[in-house]
């Protein structure tokens, strides 16, 4: 029997070079979704394999990676992922999203800000905007074609004729270099904000549905809104039990079945940093290690 | 005092452990073997060959073993395998009339050149539970004769002679194979696309597509023209060579679906096709393709295309079963960094309507 043996970061150079020419158009027409022969990879489809395929294509030895699921480093997803690239690329890896030089995430932008020579590689499932309202690639493709978007905005409009705001928490729309109508990944529309002028170049791998887009350094990025009803963002009133934040992205805990919850910071990393810098919250406890809930 | 969650790193060790653990099963039950799978379980086999991509009767009984029998696993292991190995190039287009044929039925002529060949086959069993076969049942040795020297033509082709169906669309020959794991897949594809697709494509998923289409779903009066199930030589031609090489033989199964006729006053009327091939003995699952490829053709023929399973764009997205297993159970995977965007945005419109209820009841009380 075969013994399988595997290349750097897995995918064989061929296929390597493939995605690169993916990313390098994604990034010279930014928030267009350009096709790629996404490959079957050893995870399953859904569970991130666009942005391994993209991380597995940009990774170098001297590459420190980073990989977050919901904003933490712990998620069992986040590990799995990490631990593939340890084993088949043998970088180096770390949980701080500043020496990091390319982050791998899934629903989460990190708090802190991203510099300059950064890679912030997104896990998409669904990267098409318009798939809700128009579920043919080939009508969304001819739509995006003619930069034709009112479908988005008649549903942005109906939101607020139904609910009185824009019904989308997450996965919001947005307009990248004045050009192409792009899902943002499910992130929280928390984050959208981080997307505009950031200083990391920010790629999308989508596996499943084969598309790869980018947003390069420094692009405008405009979450989709009206005059009347500009666009807000969405956090938990409250500061995080743990480091004190007032400004971070929250989980909700839920404490016991009376209605006890509370709020910390979905960024592990951001949390942990506070906490080591003396700030706290109402709940602080000694630096979380290995101790509970295994 | 609040712990976070942390330790995931051991609780995935120790979860994998576990499986490898009842995977196994009970230990003082002897261990089942690969050949055990593939001489015993040998249509399970042929499926996952199929679906997965790939003629390897080994590593297809590896991968069922260790899917514990989950077919779609077994399949997605395979593929992912399958997705690491290096292109030498296309076979020569195998020769399906030259079949060395074990098995081969029509259900349009009572007799046909080469005979119908019923061969190993469920069909007229009765399905009663065999107690017999619980354990230790040796089977009776098999009739033999001597292999006929007659042809076996393809049911196809004797129809064809008289242009009673269409004729198969002859591919370039120097043209570049398609290839959808190769290249991404965009609409409308060509029909040497869907195929592929359809060959990869769930066997239940391409059943129930099928069976739509004989309840009026996109109808297209098929006949099982010829399913023939045997081997086949594989050749490839090496450019260094010069020559087509011999590289083995495999095991398939093709039906051919003789369905409606199509004509006009400007072309007589004839018989049109509807295509299947696996890998192995997959009857259903070559029937149902060709019922699939058949309904997949309305737009080339001109027809309405109205009915799910003459939908290109519909089928060939959500035929694959390792796309459609990973998406489906992808939502195991946490959302609650969305989930709680939802909420706080539920929560605030509870609210408001809460309040502009309140506000609505006091003005009524006021009047
Ligand atoms: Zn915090």
């Amino acid at each position: 029997m075969n013994a399988p043996t595997y290349n750097f970061a897995y995918l064989d150079e061929q296929t390597k070079r493939m995605i690169r020419r993916a990313i390098l158009k994604a990034i010279a027409i930014p928030g267009y979704q350009v096709p790629f022969a996404s490959r079957e990879m050893p995870m399953p489809y859904g569970w991130g394999t666009g942005g391994v395929q993209v991380t597995a294509a940009i990774l170098g030895p001297d590459d420190v990676l980073k990989v977050i699921d919901q904003g933490s480093d712990d998620t069992t997803n986040a590990i799995s992922i990490r631990k593939f690239f340890g084993k088949t690329a043998g970088v180096a890896t770390t949980t701080s999203t500043t020496d990091a030089t390319v982050i791998q995430t899934r629903h989460r932008i990190p708090e802190a800000s991203l510099h300059a020579g950064q890679v912030l590689v997104y896990q998409v499932p669904i990267p098409e905007p318009l798939r809700f309202l128009e579920p043919r690639e080939t009508e969304t493709r001819r739509m995006h074609a003619l930069a034709e978007y009112g479908l988005m905005h008649v549903k942005l409009y109906e939101d607020i004729a139904r609910f009185g705001h824009i019904a989308t928490a997450y996965a919001y729309p947005v307009k990248v270099n004045a050009r192409y109508l792009m899902d943002p990944s499910p992130t929280p529309k928390f984050d959208n904000p981080k997307m505009d002028n950031c200083a990391a170049l920010q790629l999308f791998g989508a596996g499943r549905e084969k598309r790869i887009y980018a947003i390069p350094p420094y692009t405008t990025v405009v979450s989709l809104d009206f005059e009347d009803h500009p666009f807000t963002r969405y956090r938990f009133d409250a500061p995080c039990a743990l480091c004190g934040a007032d400004n971070s992205y929250l989980d909700e805990i839920v404490t016991d079945d009376k209605g006890g919850r509370m709020f910390v910071c979905s960024d592990t990393d951001f949390c942990e940093q506070r906490q080591a810098a003396g700030h706290h919250g109402t709940e602080s406890a000694a630096p979380h290690k290995e101790k509970a809930h295994v | 005092m609040y712990v976070a969650v942390k330790g995931g790193e051991r609780a995935i060790e120790n979860a994998h452990r576990l499986l490898a653990h009842e995977r196994r099963g009970d230990r003082d039950v002897p261990e089942v073997t690969l050949a055990q799978i593939s001489e015993q379980l040998a249509l399970g086999v042929d499926r996952v060959m199929t679906e997965g991509s790939l003629y390897d009767r080994e590593l297809a009984a590896l991968a069922i073993k260790q899917a514990r029998g989950d077919m779609i696993e077994a399949i997605f292991l395979v593929r992912a395998f399958r997705a690491t190995l290096p292109r030498f190039g296309a076979t020569e287009p195998v020769n399906t009339g030259a079949m060395q044929v074990r098995r081969r039925i029509s259900s349009t002529f009572k007799d046909v050149p080469g005979g119908q060949i019923l061969g190993p086959t469920f069909d007229y069993t009765h399905r009663l539970l065999d107690p017999q076969l619980a354990e230790g049942f040796v089977p009776e040795q098999p009739m033999t004769a001597d292999a006929s020297q007659a042809a076996t033509p393809r049911v196809t082709d004797i129809l064809g002679r008289d242009g009673l169906i269409e004729s198969s669309p002859q591919a370039d020959s120097d043209a570049a194979v398609g290839d959808l794991t190769r290249e991404p897949l965009s609409f409308p594809a060509d029909r040497d696309l869907r195929l592929q697709n359809l060959a990869r494509g769930d066997e239940g998923f391409l059943l129930a597509l099928g069976y739509s289409t004989q309840r009026g779903y996109g109808r297209n009066h098929p006949f099982a023209g010829e399913i023939r199930f045997g081997e086949v030589e594989v050749e490839f031609s090496a450019e260094d060579v010069g020559f087509a090489v011999p590289l083995g033989s495999i095991e398939l199964t093709e039906c051919q679906m003789v369905n409606q006729f199509k004509g006009s006053t400007t072309e007589a009327p004839c018989f049109t096709r509807g295509y299947g091939l696996a890998f192995g003995q997959s009857e259903r699952k070559t029937m149902s393709m060709a019922l699939v490829d058949r309904a997949l053709r309305a737009r080339e023929l001109g027809e309405e295309a109205e009915a799910p399973a003459q939908d290109e764009e519909f089928v060939m997205s959500h035929s694959d079963n390792v796309q459609s297993t990973g998406f489906v159970e992808h939502l195991k995977l946490p959302h609650y960094v969305d989930f709680q965007s939802e909420l706080g945005l539920l929560r605030k419109l509870r609210q408001e309507f809460a309040e502009a209820n309140e506000a609505v009841e006091m003005q009524e009380a006021a009047e």
